[in-house]
């Protein structure tokens, strides 16, 4: 199973090779990971996605949480969350399907962000599943490039753990 | 007044009560070693190896329960202690470790004799810093001992860039470690150590499982008072022997691969495992599903990472094992449903069940007139030394048949690489314990092969007086690994026969030392004997039988009750 888990680390040299050796030396997986700073300038937010049964998910939560620059580990799939992907797509656009590709932008909330005479540059922004719905989508109509973020998530206020 | 990093780092190991430290210099930590020679509270012991610097450091920190201290230049002499701080770590030993690095602005560069030892080890210490910035080094290394020594155990790394000893800094005062992202936790909680007294109240053929974390957090004594007190038996690791009187009528010796035949059983056979600062270790438990398949677990860890990760365990206390061992043993105390002549009335059918296993499969080995036996030589030297010696061991069977025959009595007298299994680490390790006990009795029983891996420290023992004392089991084999081959790959001897080795006499005379040699089982004794009496480093070549097995044996991925026997 996925869990999405957010590990708030303190921002010091070597920090996300230490989380990512650990996922490696051990064995686990990461589907996707994201890192920025917090309010707080000297603590980052680390984003990531891993897959594996409640055993796994339980040892990976607590290896992060031995680790020295590691403040809070939260698995955040436990609660109720908001999480958030962007993809940047870029579609072969000719005369013939170009009305349809902004109508497929339109329906998944994007935004034409870049365009040529032979090609558009979408963003989108949504879950995962709605990012990946909206590249199979467009993939028969010819996509020739993605950029995609990990996913970043948050849990929900009224459930505030 | 400003002093320079490199006073300042002096400075910080007399304020951590450190007054010797092993190491081996460099371009990189000239300037550290100009300090030293200056500083008469410092001993610094000069190995022959950074490797060694490490273990030795090592094993004056199981001696001393403090932490052991190693300095070392950049590049290869960082690389060169690489092998003993992973030990370390396996075996959570708690070492703080110096590394020169080639000055700040030229990290990055490939300039001489530069190495990322902090990207190296990053997964084998508990934590690393690399110091650019003079006015972080002292909080660094108070932070480092810290860390090092509370919890679970483990070692530190500092690397220090040759211009950060050089620049100068006014020495910031003492200040209490206080640390946002590390709480290691020491109190149990007090459900969690009622529950698992009511465990013990109910079970009817309870084991205690002691590892190596009853040893670290010195809980022997209140580990003792339980078992007699409830009268369960117990079985040690590797790791924990010592923890538990070896000799004590409840003792089963040590369990897993090459454990005793009746803990094996009892464990198997259990109704209750009281793991206790141990960590199911692969060697430990053989095959996972047939590790003590019948009982309820209670495992007693200061680490969190070690529960429930190979064996599901149903009690978990995270806490320190001396800490949570009191809160039973109090809990005991207060209890009206507990008393002692009660506890010895449920378990007297377990413990005489394990009487019998013990009676038809004792610890033991074949006589064989002429020959010496190792284990005659291990029994021979616990005779000698009355159980009171300091033992390490290399890797191998030597290692084995030191654990399984030099039944120890008394915590922080076993030193062996457990979890990494480094041969090569008795001797450095003798060294370091003889220089934290220097009028205990320091051996390491050897094996031929293991002990050519640090021999060169025969240097530093004679030049420090140290009186170590070696014993060789020759067999003439890398004689574990011949064993595996005998067993599973049909006697084809790969690589295992070494059929080249320097005379150990002669090399023990040219060092200076003591060199004795023991062909037949008579010849024993006189040699121990001479050799406890010598004041100086003494190497004993026990010319041992050649094929000679390590028993009872587990097979890897067998369960623990398949047992070949002697
Ligand atoms: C540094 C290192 N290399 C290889 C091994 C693998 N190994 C384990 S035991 C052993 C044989 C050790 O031979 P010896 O020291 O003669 O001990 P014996 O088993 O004969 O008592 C070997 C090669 C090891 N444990 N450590
Ligand atoms: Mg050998």
């Amino acid at each position: 199973m996925k869990h999405t888990i957010s590990v708030l680390l303190q921002n010091k040299p070597g920090v996300l090779s230490r989380v990512t050796g650990l996922f490696s030396g051990r064995g686990f997986n990461i589907e996707s990971l994201s890192v920025a700073p917090t309010l707080e300038t000297d603590v980052s937010c680390l984003t990531l996605v891993t897959a594996g049964d409640n055993n796994i998910v339980e040892q990976i939560t607590k290896q992060l949480h031995k680790l020295i620059d590691v403040i809070k580990v939260t698995d955040i799939s436990e609660f109720e969350f908001v999480e958030r992907e962007m993809a940047l797509i870029r579609v072969k656009a000719e005369p013939s399907t170009r009305a349809e590709i902004l109508r497929i932008c339109d329906i998944f909330r994007g935004r034409v962000v870049d365009v040529s005479a032979k090609s558009y540059a979408l963003e989108v922004t949504g879950t995962c599943d709605k990012v990946q719905a909206m590249i199979d989508i467009l993939r028969p109509i010819g996509i020739q490039e993605i950029v995609r973020t990990g996913t970043i998530a948050m849990t929900r206020a009224s459930k505030k753990y | 007044m400003k002093i320079t990093g490199a006073q300042a780092l002096l400075k910080c190991l007399e304020e951590q009560k450190v007054d010797t430290i092993f190491g081996f210099p460099g371009g990189a930590v000239i300037d550290l070693y100009d300090e030293i020679l200056a500083s008469d509270k410092l001993t610094h012991v000069l190995v022959r190896h950074e490797q060694a610097a490490v273990h030795a450091a090592d094993a004056y920190a199981r001696v001393t329960g403090d932490v052991g201290v190693a300095l070392v230049t950049s590049g290869p002499g960082a690389t060169n202690t690489v092998t003993g701080i992973a030990s370390a770590y396996m075996d959570s030993i708690p070492i703080v470790v110096f590394t020169g690095q080639v000055p700040t602005g030229l990290i990055g560069n490939d300039a001489f004799q530069e190495v990322d030892i902090v990207g190296i080890t990053r997964p084998c210490t508990k934590h690393n810093y690399l110091v650019k910035n003079v006015n972080d080094l002292v909080p660094t290394i108070r932070e480092a001992f810290y860390i090092a020594r509370s919890g679970r155990p483990g070692p530190v790394l500092i690397d220090l860039p040759k211009d950060v000893m050089a620049s100068r800094i006014v020495f910031p005062e003492p200040q209490q470690v206080k640390m946002r992202t590390y709480r290691p936790t020491y109190e149990p909680h007090p459900g969690q150590i009622e529950k698992a007294c009511r465990a013990i109240l109910k079970a009817r053929k309870p084991v205690i499982y002691a590892g190596g974390g009853v040893i670290l957090s010195n809980a022997n004594e209140e580990l003792t008072q339980l078992a007699r007190n409830a009268d369960i038996p117990v079985t040690m690791t590797l790791m924990g022997l010592g923890g538990f009187p070896g000799t004590d009528p409840l003792s089963m010796g040590m369990l897993g691969m090459h454990g005793t035949y009746y803990a094996n059983m009892a464990v198997a056979n259990c109704d209750l495992l009281i793991a206790v600062g141990a960590r199911f270790d692969d060697r430990v438990t053989g095959r996972v599903d047939a590790f003590a398949p019948h009982a309820k677990i209670i495992h007693i860890d200061i680490d969190p990472t070690s529960i429930s990760k190979n064996v599901k365990v149903h009690i978990p206390i995270v806490a320190d094992c001396k800490h949570a061992l009191t809160a039973m043993n109090t809990w005991f105390a207060r209890s009206e449903e507990f008393t002692a002549a009660a506890e010895k009335e449920n378990h007297l059918a377990w413990l005489k069940q394990i009487a019998e296993w013990r009676a038809a499969h004792p610890l033991g080995y074949l006589e064989e007139p002429g020959v010496i036996k190792p284990q005659f030589v291990v029994q021979k030297l616990h005779e000698l030394t009355k159980g009171d010696a300091i033992i390490t061991t290399e890797v191998g069977q030597n290692q084995m048949w030191a654990a399984q025959f030099y039944h120890f009595n008394h915590p922080r007298a076993f030193m062996t690489s457990g979890g990494l299994g480094v041969m090569g680490y008795g001797f450095p390790a003798a060294i370091g314990a003889q220089m934290a006990a220097p009028d205990r009795i320091v051996i390491d029983i050897a094996g031929d092969g293991s002990i050519q891996m640090n021999i060169q420290e025969m240097a530093t023992a004679m030049q420090y007086k140290l009186p170590v004392k070696i014993a060789i089991l020759n067999n003439g084999y890398l004689g574990m690994v011949r064993q595996w081959q005998e067993l599973f790959y049909d006697k084809k001897y790969s690589a295992t026969p070494l059929d080249v080795a320097p005379d150990f006499v002669a090399l023990a005379r040219a060092y200076g030392a003591v060199g004795l040699r023991a062909t037949k089982p008579s010849e024993v004794e006189p040699v121990i004997k001479e050799a406890l009496a010598t004041k100086n480093l003494v190497v004993m070549d026990f010319v041992i039988a050649r094929e000679e097995g390590v028993y009872p044996m587990v097979p890897a991925g067998k369960a623990t009750t398949e047992m070949l026997l002697v």
